[in-house]
């Protein structure tokens, strides 16, 4: 990455340390200037265009294509179809792992879901090949499309998420349930939602040979690289795949779906670099969804408030052809004590694109049924809804019986409580309101997401001009990988953040793992961190082996890296800088690997998890119907935080979706065609600034010495959890109303 | 996408002599047409763009007391015109109810009068729409409709005209000046869009070639800048178009309404006019009764046309809140939120239930 090197990173932003420091984004001024390069704004030379034609059917069979007219139309070079396109080396049919997904590169003429592509026109210009597309005047034959949460016979899938068992069960439940003293019973329902990343699914490839350069936003650089060899029978070192940033992922640029293949295999067509990038409609479809959901919790406590059972049953959707079911119910499994647990799942098979994770990935969808059922079981027991929670509060994971690695919980209750004034909430729902007489409500959830790690490698390197670099593919979608691992980097380097070149982003470093179950900065953070002291033990085998060095014979007492220098761990009077070691003895540079990995002895022995509180005041029009979020406040607590300003970044940008989950996002399906209707950012709806309130974040203190070298927990998910059911248990304050089908819409408020 | 010729006439006279031609269209801002052509909806042959002609770019106050607003005016310059906002301060919040910042900069007056329905399946071209392919029936009828139109529609089509901006203008009996191969003509607004009946792909009285060149206020409508509102319901507080929206003015002597207008948006394919509602407030006083029963006259003829029948009584609600507002007097600026129910209430005389 040429534009993050030593010299363009401004020696202001170091605010004196690094880990912990709320340095500004390194990249940021890259962005503002429009310098940053993402993929589609690669053009390398003799490049053409290719866009996608996408089925207009759900299920059925391509029975035509107007070729002819398409290359007929000025500019158009060719079109890719079933009949005419270069043959992969295996069937994109099979399964080779569990993180492979079926996809659609043209492999048959059969329609399975609306929006899948099913020809790929290639042009000089992208207004030629959008045209072409348009000629080529599809014609189906139709089949009756499944649609919906009640679309033919359910079943019961072998795994739910990644891998999770489909049913959890401790203890009794309905023995507990039938001998409750309060119940409650309630079903909700979360839409169908796409990841509507602001880039779209991009890709620029180009053949030399058999050498494959590749621009495409991606979350998992390694991951895609070793699928685009299966797929296409080529050593990975004949494949470069460069994504320094991209516009967001959310999960759906974590794996490599069917529209980027295409764009290699147009390429391979040609003989020509090609782009393809995804219309913003194209993207409902291809590229995954968070999939719909039916929940339904039976809860059950004692005279006291004590619950007693909690049953979280959830139903979703898979696609015809493949599998991913959200696992919704499991988000009942670590919040709350209860001796009797059970939860478990259903599905149906629908034609929709294969349904993929999606920013919290079950715990999202579950988040926000179980938030609002314990927001109603509490007012069935009288109890103010923070009272119920620290009541019932879950010493150990309450499913498995472990404790917990860490966990700050209580105290994020207590101040993220104490921010929002929640002890002045009233009990009773419609008591509030405010000087114009709007309704007023206090609301409230518990955000929890698991701290994961994944495995990566990373490479460092000090240089005797006193630089240092490290290397990892790691992967920017936003979040701040560019300057969060780079203060890592620094430290462990013992080198002042501008004396690092930090490079990430490119499939030829070592292998950072996926972007993805906010354990990012954790993987890649444990990697550099291992990386980092390797290489100064190799430096300090140098300096402590040579008789010149003031710190001869220092091995035993060790040595410590900081500010360019080695010193003597017992006396910090003695030591010599990197420069002066690397001189002596007569090398340009050193250089280490490092490995980060979960420990599985660690995750054996405790439940990892972060928490957090979220705190929403909600105003609605008593008579109109229309909800505004006023208010939000969450307090997180989530291991160590590396850069608190991009932490704080990610938990507003979480609880933003979180309000959105629960007002706003529905991809809102044809009920006979299984066509998304609103398949564009003027109708999908995501908050806009009018929507945002003033967000308060608290980031707890949390020491959490089990989770990883760095004890870093993720940030990256939690937000969105906890936040929606605290919004909408602010709606049922204010209202009074419970609405229990997402989004809460103004027509349910017309009471 | 599909070649089309570009033309850039240099008068009025030429300009209506190149979109005569079937196949042709205007182009102003291009905000919903350029959306059209790329999604394969539109596909003209020629494009006749507008924006360069000379003196469509006014806002004149004419002798008479009216105002008349050139067709290439943007809806930011004529919502920020401090004379024409105090004016007509009900046009003003509505056009800053609508869209988006960067959006009202670009979009103009007449493309906002002429601009496209929302249905999603005018836009979904695998979809059936009478409106875009005569004859070919009407896939919002059964589909998912809870925004379509609950008055005027037809089983040939069900879809709502999205503009804020006609809703305050049908209301103060707006007046379209039109240039077209016999001359110049002009229409009231309330006659410009049609309803579908039998033939929703005709959605105006316009004859091809006819260039909106003007949108002109009588003088009478400068007597409700005391009084007018416009009240917008959305999904979301901002970039949404009304679920129901309404303008209501009134002119209020010694305590009672001298003459009241009343129009509804998002509910018809068309800025809907409530004239009966009109009638049944003239002289009598505004009480939050007196605009129930206004309200349920406005809505006397609604009916659901799908899952939208919550609309009817929203309308109702809206307009009862819209007159309530009204009658409260127009605040000295315009809210934060235009058209907002999160606008500032205070004043209002609705009832604190």
């Amino acid at each position: 990455m040429p534009e993050l090197n030593l010299t363009s990173a401004p020696a202001h932003l170091r605010h004196g340390s690094n880990i912990g420091q709320p340095l500004t984004r390194r990249d940021g001024v890259l962005k503002v200037k429009g310098q940053a390069t993402y993929a589609a704004d690669n053009h390398p030379p003799g490049m053409l265009f290719a866009v996608m034609a996408v089925s207009s059917i759900a299920r059925g069979r391509v029975t035509s294509l107007d070729v002819a007219a398409a290359k007929r139309h000025p500019g158009v070079i060719d079109v890719m179809t079933p009949d005419h396109k270069p043959e992969l080396a295996i069937d994109p049919e099979i399964k080779t792992n569990p993180f492979v997904f079926r996809m659609e590169v043209l492999q048959s003429n059969e329609v399975r879901y609306a929006n899948q592509p099913i020809a790929v026109v290639i042009a000089e210009t992208l207004e030629a090949a959008t045209e072409g597309a348009a000629l080529l005047a599809p014609h189906y034959e139709t089949l009756p499309a499944l649609i919906g949460l009640d679309a033919g016979e359910s079943f019961v899938p072998p795994v739910v998420g990644v891998g999770n068992p489909t049913e959890n069960h401790r203890g009794d439940v309905e023995a507990e349930l039938a001998s409750a003293e309060k119940r409650i019973d309630a079903v909700y329902e979360t839409p169908p939602q796409y990841h509507n990343a602001m880039e779209p699914h991009a890709i620029v490839a180009a053949w030399n040979g058999d050498n494959l350069q590749i621009d495409m936003p991606t979350q998992g650089l390694m991951l895609s690289l070793a699928r685009v060899a299966e797929l296409f029978g080529i050593a990975h070192d004949k494949i470069h795949i460069r994504s320094p940033f991209l516009g967001g992922g959310f999960g759906s640029k974590g794996l490599m779906a069917g529209p980027p293949v295409l764009g290699i295999m147009a390429a391979k067509l040609v003989g020509k670099p090609v782009k393809l990038v995804l219309r913003r409609e194209q993207m409902y479809g291809p590229v995954g969804h968070r999939a719909p959901t039916r929940q339904r919790l039976r809860i059950g406590t004692d005279g006291e408030g004590r619950l007693t059972a909690l049953e979280h049953h959830a139903r979703t959707v898979s696609s015809t052809f493949d599998d991913f079911y959200e696992p919704a119910a499991d988000a009942s499994h670590t919040l709350y004590a209860a001796p009797a647990i059970r939860t478990s799942h259903d599905a149906v098979r629908v034609n929709t694109g294969t349904p993929l994770f999606m920013r919290a990935p079950g715990e999202a969808t579950g988040s926000i049924a179980l938030e609002s059922a314990i927001d109603e079981m509490a007012w069935a027991c009288g109890v103010d809804p923070l009272a119920f929670r620290l009541k019932n509060y879950a010493e150990v994971e309450p499913i498995t019986g472990k404790p917990f690695s860490s966990k700050a919980l209580r105290a994020c209750y207590e101040q993220g409580a104490a921010r929002f004034g929640w002890a002045k909430r009233p009990l009773q729902p419609r008591q509030m309101r405010d000087d114009a007489g709007l309704l007023v409500g206090w609301g409230m959830g518990t955000a929890t997401f698991p701290a994961l790690m994944f495995q990566a490698e990373a490479r460092a390197v000090l240089r005797r001009d006193g630089s240092g670099a490290m290397e990892i593919g790691a992967h920017d979608m936003g979040q701040g990988a560019w300057t969060a691992l780079a203060q890592i980097a620094a430290d462990e380097l013992g080198l002042d953040i501008d004396r690092v070149e930090f490079k990430a982003g490119s499939s030829d470093l070592p292998d950072a793992g996926i972007a993805g179950g906010s354990a990012h900065t954790a993987t890649a953070g444990a990697a550099i961190h291992s990386a980092g002291a390797a290489v100064i033990a190799k430096l300090a085998d140098l300096a402590t082996s040579d008789e010149k060095s003031p710190l001869f014979g220092a091995g035993n007492a060790g040595v410590i890296g900081r500010d360019g220098r080695l010193i003597r761990r017992d006396d910090e009077s003695r030591g010599e800088s990197y420069s002066e070691i690397l001189a002596r003895a007569g090398v340009a540079e050193i250089e280490a690997r490092g490995t980060g990995a979960p420990n599985p002895a660690a995750m054996e022995e405790y439940a990892m998890h972060a928490h957090g509180a979220v705190f929403a005041e909600v105003k609605v029009d008593p008579e109109l119907g229309q909800v505004r979020v006023t208010r939000m406040v969450g307090a997180f607590a989530a291991g160590r935080i590396v850069n608190p300003r991009m932490v704080q970044s990610q938990l507003f940008g979480g609880m933003i979706w979180g309000l959105s989950f629960a007002l706003h996002e529905e991809a809102i399906t044809d009920r006979r065609t299984g066509r998304i209707m609103n398949a564009n950012l003027g109708e999908y709806h995501i908050p806009v600034n009018a929507d945002v309130p003033p967000l308060d974040v608290i980031t707890v203190d949390e020491h959490d010495p089990h989770v990883n070298a760095l004890g870093i927990k993720g940030v990256g998910e939690i937000g969105i959890t906890g936040s929606a059911g605290a919004v909408a248990n602010a709606v049922w304050h204010a209202t009074g109303v419970r609405v229990r089908r997402f989004p809460i819409r103004i027509e349910e408020l017309l009471t | 996408m599909k070649q089309f010729d570009y033309v850039r006439p240099a008068t009025v006279a030429e300009a209506v002599a190149a979109a005569a031609q079937p196949g042709a269209v205007y182009l102003a801002a291009g905000t919903n047409l350029l959306d059209l052509m790329k999604g394969g909806v539109s596909r003209p042959d020629r494009l006749v763009d507008v924006t360069h002609l000379d003196g469509l770019d006014q806002i004149e106050r004419l002798a008479d007391g009216g105002v008349r607003i050139g067709a290439l005016v943007s809806n930011a310059d004529l919502a920020h015109d401090a004379d024409f906002a105090k004016a007509y301060p009900a046009v003003a919040e509505a056009l800053l109810s609508g869209a988006s910042a960067q959006l009202r900069n670009a979009a103009t007056v007449g493309g906002n009068l002429l601009q496209r329905t929302r249905c999603a399946y005018f836009y979904d071209t695998a979809s059936r729409c009478n409106k875009r392919e005569v004859g070919s029936g009407c896939d919002a009828r059964d589909g998912e409709n809870r925004t379509h139109a609950v008055l005027g529609w037809s089983e040939n089509c069900i879809a709502t005209h999205p503009s804020d901006f006609c809703v305050p203008l049908v209301a103060l009996d707006a007046i379209v000046e039109i240039e077209g191969r016999s001359g110049r003509r002009e229409i009231a607004l309330d006659d410009l869009h049609r309803l579908p009946g039998d033939t929703p792909e005709r959605e105006s009285a316009l004859e091809p070639g006819d260039l909106i060149v003007a949108v002109r206020l009588p003088p009478a409508a400068r007597g409700f800048a005391a009084h007018a509102r416009y009240l917008k319901v959305r999904d979301r507080t901002s970039y949404a178009f009304a679920v129901v929206s309404a303008a209501a003015a009134l002119r209020i002597e010694n305590g009672k309404i001298a003459e009241a207008r009343l129009a509804l948006g998002g509910v018809a394919a068309k800025p809907w006019r409530a004239r009966a509602a009109e009638d049944m407030l003239r002289d009598v006083p505004p009480t939050v009764d007196a605009f129930q029963e206004a309200a349920s006259r406005a809505l006397a003829d609604a009916k659901p046309s799908g899952d939208n029948a919550f609309k009817i009584e929203l309308a109702r609600r809206i307009v009862v809140r819209a007159l309530s507002l009204a009658a409260a007097g127009t605040p000295v600026r315009i809210p934060a939120l235009p058209a907002s129910p999160f606008a500032s209430m205070s004043g209002a005389i609705h009832a604190r239930a």
